[in-house]
C-alpha cells in the first residue's frame, strides 16, 4: 500500500529524467566490488577513529608514552614524601673534578655579569620585585654534601651552598597552594617544578659550589640545586622565576624527558 | 572425539593465566631490556656500548618513555604471576621439592644429552632451578630499578642495595643473567620444539607419549 502519491512533474518529461538518472547512478552501481572495498575502507577508517590508535603510525605511538609520562609524573607526586631526605655524604666522598654538564659544550659556558644581575620574580607572589646578589647573599645561608645523578645514569657528589628555596618563596609571598614554579636561565634553558619539591628542606638556590662562588660552568650567579631531583631538573644561571598554576614544560621535558624527574 | 570424563591429558598443562602472564613477561622484557641498552649506552660504565640497532626508543628520551611504561606491565604482570602461582598452589607442585642431589643427577644427565622432557607436565630440577633462579632475578630487577627510579623514596631498599651507583651495577647484571636466561629458553625451545606449543595452545599436541 502506497502511502504517499508522487505528484507529477509539470513540465518535465519523466522518462526522459528517470533515463537520465540511471545513466548518472551507472558508473557507481555497475562496479558492486568497488562499492563494497569503499564500505569497508570507510568501516576500517571508523574503526581506527574510534580506537584513536595504530600501531604502525609512530605519532600514535609517541603520544601514547607522552600520556604514559604524564601518568607517572601523577605517580611521583603521590610517592614523593617532603620529608625523606637525600643521603648526605662527608666531604672526603666529593667526586674531583665534578663533572660539567649542559645541552652546549664547555667552551659555550655563558659568562653572567655580576654587577648588573637582577633576579626576576614574577607571578604568584605577594612581592615582584627583583633581587641582587648581596641581597641573596645576606638572607641565611646552608650548605649540603649530595649526590647529583643525571638522567644519563651517571651520579657524582658535591657541595653546593646557598639559600634554602623554602625559605626565599617565604620572602617573596609565594603562593604555595600554586602548582608550579618556572625557571628562566641566562643560557636560554628553561625548567619547571612541583612546589612540594619547592618546598623540601634540601632545595637550595644555591649560590656556592665547594664553598666558593659558583664559577659559570657549574651555573654563576645562582643556580637550583635539589637532590631530590635528576640533573637536567637543576637549572643553571637562573635570572628569572615565576609561580603558576600553568604547566610551563623545559627544555628538554618538552622533547619527551619526564617532567617530575626526580625521587 | 572427547571422552566424557576429563583425563588429565584432556586438561591444559599450562593454565589460561600461566599463558597469558608468560606472554605478557616476554613482551615486557623484550621492551624493557632493549630500551634499557639505550639507556645504558648513555653512560656506559663497562668499556663496551650496546649496538643501537639492538636498542629502542631512538634516543635517551624515547628509551627512557619505552622503560617507564613497560615497567607499569611487568610490575603488574610480574605480581599476578606471583599472586596466582602462590594462590594456585602451583608454585610449590611444579617447583618444589628441589634437593641438591636432584640438581646434580639432572644436570648431568642433561650434559649427557639424556634428560628427559617427555613429560611437559613435570619440571625436572635444572628446570625448577632455572625457573625459580629467573623469578628472583626479575625481583631483583624491579627491586634494583625502584632504587635508580626513586633512590630518595626507597631509602631502605638503597641502603640494602649498596647505594646508587651499587644498584645500578645490580640491575645491569641481573639483566644480564636475565638474558643470558631467555637466549638458554629459548634453545631449549628449539630443541624442544613441542614445549612451544604448550605455551601456546596449553596442550602438548598429538606427539603427547
Amino acid at each position: 500500500m502506497k502511502l504517499f502519491k508522487r505528484p507529477p512533474l509539470i513540465g518535465v518529461d519523466s522518462d526522459a529524467a528517470l533515463s537520465e538518472a540511471r545513466a548518472l547512478m551507472a558508473r557507481h552501481v555497475t562496479q558492486p566490488s568497488r562499492r563494497a572495498f569503499m564500505q569497508r575502507s570507510l568501516t576500517m577508517g571508523g574503526l581506527s577513529m574510534l580506537t584513536g590508535c595504530s600501531i604502525s603510525s609512530n605519532a600514535d605511538v609517541e603520544t601514547a608514552l607522552s600520556r604514559i609520562s604524564r601518568f607517572n609524573d601523577t605517580v611521583q607526586g603521590w610517592l614523593f614524601d617532603p620529608n625523606k631526605m637525600a643521603p648526605t655524604y662527608p666531604e672526603s666522598m666529593i667526586t674531583r673534578p665534578f663533572p660539567f654538564n649542559a645541552y652546549y659544550g664547555e667552551s659555550e659556558v655563558r659568562e653572567v655579569d655580576e654587577a648588573s644581575y637582577k633576579l626576576e620574580v614574577t607571578g604568584m607572589v605577594a612581592d615582584k620585585r627583583s633581587w641582587t646578589l648581596p641581597e641573596l647573599r645576606a638572607m641565611a645561608q646552608q650548605d649540603q654534601v649530595t649526590r647529583h645523578i643525571c638522567v644519563e645514569g651517571w651520579s657524582a657528589i658535591g657541595k653546593w651552598g646557598g639559600v634554602p628555596f623554602s625559605e626565599f618563596l617565604r620572602r617573596i609571598g609565594a603562593d604555595t597552594s600554586a602548582k608550579y614554579i618556572g625557571f628562566k636561565c641566562a643560557d636560554d634553558y628553561y625548567t619547571s617544578i612541583d612546589m612540594p619539591t619547592a618546598l623540601h628542606a634540601q632545595t637550595l638556590l644555591a649560590l656556592t659550589y665547594g664553598g666558593q662562588p659558583l664559577p659559570p660552568k657549574y651555573g654563576f650567579p645562582m643556580k637550583l640545586r635539589m637532590p631530590t631531583k635528576l640533573g637536567y631538573k637543576n637549572p643553571k644561571h637562573i635570572k628569572a622565576i615565576f609561580v603558576t598554576n600553568t604547566y610551563p614544560g623545559g627544555f628538554w621535558e618538552d622533547q619527551g624527558y619526564n617532567w617530575f624527574g626526580g625521587s | 572425539m572427547h571422552s566424557p570424563t576429563v583425563t588429565p591429558k584432556s586438561r591444559p598443562i599450562h593454565p589460561l593465566w600461566i599463558r597469558t602472564t608468560h606472554w605478557l613477561n616476554a613482551l615486557a622484557v623484550l621492551i624493557l631490556v632493549t630500551s634499557g641498552w639505550r639507556i645504558y649506552n648513555a653512560a656506559p660504565f663497562f668499556p663496551f656500548n650496546i649496538p643501537a640497532v639492538l636498542t629502542l626508543g631512538g634516543w635517551l628520551g624515547g628509551a627512557l618513555q619505552w622503560h617507564f611504561a613497560a615497567m607499569w606491565l611487568l610490575a603488574a604482570n610480574g605480581l599476578a604471576y606471583l599472586a596466582l602461582n602462590i594462590a594456585s598452589g602451583r608454585l610449590f607442585v611444579k617447583f618444589f621439592p628441589l634437593t641438591i642431589t636432584g640438581i646434580w643427577h639432572d644436570t648431568l644427565s642433561a650434559l649427557r644429552g639424556k634428560l628427559s622432557h617427555a613429560d611437559p607436565r613435570r619440571y625436572n630440577n635444572v628446570q625448577r632451578l632455572v625457573y625459580l633462579f629467573v623469578i628472583v632475578d626479575i625481583v631483583l630487577l624491579v627491586l634494583s630499578g625502584l632504587v635508580l627510579w626513586k633512590s630518595v623514596q626507597f631509602e631502605v631498599l638503597r641502603e640494602l642495595l649498596g647505594g646508587y651507583e651499587l644498584s645500578r651495577r645490580i640491575h645491569f647484571i641481573s639483566m644480564a643473567a636475565l638474558v643470558a636466561f631467555v637466549a638458554l629458553h629459548l634453545l631449549m625451545v628449539a630443541l624442544v620444539p613441542r614445549t612451544l606449543l604448550t605455551m601456546l595452545s596449553g596442550r602438548a599436541g598429538k606427539t603427547t607419549p
